[in-house]
């Protein structure tokens, strides 16, 4: 479990984030939704110690994060940022193992080898291993990203916009790959999302964030109505059940 | 898979290296043990040998590694105020203590190469525009600077002349008791081969090296590091040489990509050909007097660098 507690972040006055408390349960998706500079990324920076925060604790299975020393703590959880536009040439392949780096340092044992290939092979990527990151489509690139993280085998997956810049088809994919984690190998994954639907049809849990503070967190039926998410966006929402999914409309 | 014809190049290179120069001397004389023959080969020609192959490798690696770590194709020593540096650093060694062995002078040298490396990295952390053309535009302001400076106190002090040598790559004056500082690049190169994995990781950004649980720091001061040293050691033996840690990673990254596991040893190998060829170039073009060899580095090293940059478009 992810506990954070009263986590205080500003840059010069203004505070992105403002005594942010939470739990994130193991074995489930849970969504960070909300309105642009809610703090949702900050939040996921702030846990995965990518920043430092200005107060407040954050404890992974009851461990304060600052005392777990790097590598340890790329083995129980892993990171995945929003832009990952590299200009740097690596075949599919490359990138995987790299996820293994935290417990090889570069030298690939046969049990390393097993993960890459159940990474690649989970992310669909076995045709596509030996080319290179800039001869692949977007929704590739994104998979061999995810592989990547897969093949890095840590309890605790956080992922900042992964659906950024994908067409449906790519966004549906990578979320059942993720759905898949979770019900299979028992992953933990929390995603920043903006697309609420997305949210909507495959969280197991939604934290709506406002002004740096969590608004309402709860299940997908107590976030995913009328009256919390016009709080949280402040625009006019319809929630409708469409075949026994919140769909939101807000066009 | 093209590693062999590389190395195979390398080694007809060098062998036409050793026999080309004023004083004939064939194969059979060295074979007969012929006394000035075997004198011009160890005096002059395998120095003259040994430090082109060391420069180029060293050179090479060097701008494979800052382009790595500065996530810039451009950046390369001379375009990121390295070799600058190093050269103000010999500058001031020679006001400063003029008496002093190549060993202290180099150390003043690295010293200097060091801070410049860093100042560069530190204003690339500062520069919000990380524009693909801005980062070793302002390399390039920061070498001139520091360029200048240099100028400036060589004329207050008469050392423009001493100044020029070391501007200028020359091959020409390598003897025997006089490159021998170039050998520390060896260790070097084997340190960088080491770490390539988390050079390559580092160059994916400090976030994603955080992610797998590199210390990015320690990384980059350690890569910058063996780049301001081999730096050094190549500006105080032979001098400047343009463009080389410039094109060759940049030329190898093309057939072999980005991971530097795979690529460092094609890049060593091909700086080392790329310098070769371009020495006897100098030799023979106007026999039996040389044109300096960074003119002819130069000159080859544009116009591989258009087509990089033509291809780059297409």
């Amino acid at each position: 479990m992810i506990e954070v507690k009263s986590v205080v972040k500003q840059y010069g006055r203004k505070r992105v984030l403002d005594n942010v408390s939470l739990k994130i349960e193991k074995g489930k998706i849970t969504s960070f939704i909300g309105p642009n500079g809610a703090g949702k990324s900050t939040l996921l920076s702030i846990i995965s110690r990518l920043i430092g925060k200005d107060g407040g604790q954050v404890y992974l299975d009851g461990e304060l994060v600052d005392g777990i020393d790097c590598n340890s703590f790329a083995r129980k959880l892993s990171i995945l940022r929003q832009s990952n536009h590299l200009n740097v040439r690596l075949t599919v392949r490359e990138l995987v193992s790299f996820g293994r780096f935290p417990y090889s340092e570069g030298k690939l044992r046969a049990e390393d080898l097993d993960h890459i290939e159940r990474a690649l092979e989970y992310t669909q990527l076995k045709e596509e291993a030996d080319k290179y990151l800039d001869e692949l489509s977007g929704g590739q690139r994104q998979r061999a990203f995810i592989a990547m993280v897969i093949a890095q085998d840590t309890e605790y997956i956080l992922l900042d916009e992964p659906l950024n810049n994908l067409d449906v088809k790519h966004s549906v994919e990578i979320m059942k790959i993720l759905r898949r984690l979770v019900g299979e190998l028992g992953k933990t994954v929390v995603i920043v999302m903006h697309d609420i639907n997305f949210a909507s049809c495959y969280s197991d849990y939604i934290v709506a964030f406002n002004k740096g503070q969590i608004v309402k967190e709860g299940n997908v039926e107590e976030i995913i109505n009328k009256d919390v998410l016009e709080d949280v966006y402040d625009t006019n929402f319809v929630v409708q059940d469409i075949m026994n999914r919140r769909i939101c409309f807000y066009y | 898979m093209k590693k062999p014809y590389l190395l195979v190049i390398l080694i007809l290179l060098s062998l036409l290296s050793l026999f080309i120069g004023v004083r004939k001397v064939s194969f059979l004389d060295v074979l007969k043990l012929e006394n000035a023959a075997i004198r011009t080969m160890v005096l002059s020609r395998i120095p003259r040998l040994i430090s082109l192959i060391l420069a180029g490798m060293g050179m090479s690696i060097s701008g494979l590694i800052m382009q790595q770590l500065s996530q810039n194709k451009f950046v390369s020593p001379t375009t990121a105020g390295t070799i600058d540096s190093a050269q103000l650093g010999i500058l001031f060694s020679l006001i400063i203590f003029p008496a002093a062995s190549p060993l202290v002078k180099m150390l003043l040298s690295f010293f200097f190469a060091l801070t410049g490396s860093f100042l560069f990295m530190f204003i690339l952390r500062k520069i919000k525009l990380k524009n693909t053309v801005i980062i070793p535009l302002i390399g390039i302001m920061m070498a001139s600077i520091i360029g200048s400076i240099s100028n400036f106190f060589a004329y207050r002090y008469n050392l423009v002349q001493s100044l020029s040598s070391w501007m200028q790559g020359n091959f020409s004056m390598v003897i025997k008791g006089r490159y021998e500082l170039l050998y520390i690049s060896v260790p070097l190169v084997i340190l960088a081969y080491f770490y390539t994995n988390q050079f390559t990781i580092a160059g994916m950004g400090e976030d994603f090296a955080f992610n797998l649980g590199l210390n990015y720091k320690t990384i980059v001061n350690m890569g910058i590091s063996i780049v301001a040293l081999i730096s050094s050691l190549v500006v105080i033996t032979v001098g400047r040489i343009p463009f080389l840690g410039l094109i060759i990673p940049n030329l190898i990254s093309i057939y072999y990509g980005d991971n530097l596991r795979k690529n460092i040893i094609p890049t060593a190998l091909a700086g080392a050909v790329f310098l070769l060829f371009s020495d006897i170039l100098s030799r023979i073009i106007i026999y039996p007097y040389e044109i300096p060899i960074s003119l002819t580095v130069g000159i080859l090293g544009s116009i591989i660098f258009l087509y990089l940059l033509f291809r780059r478009k297409a």
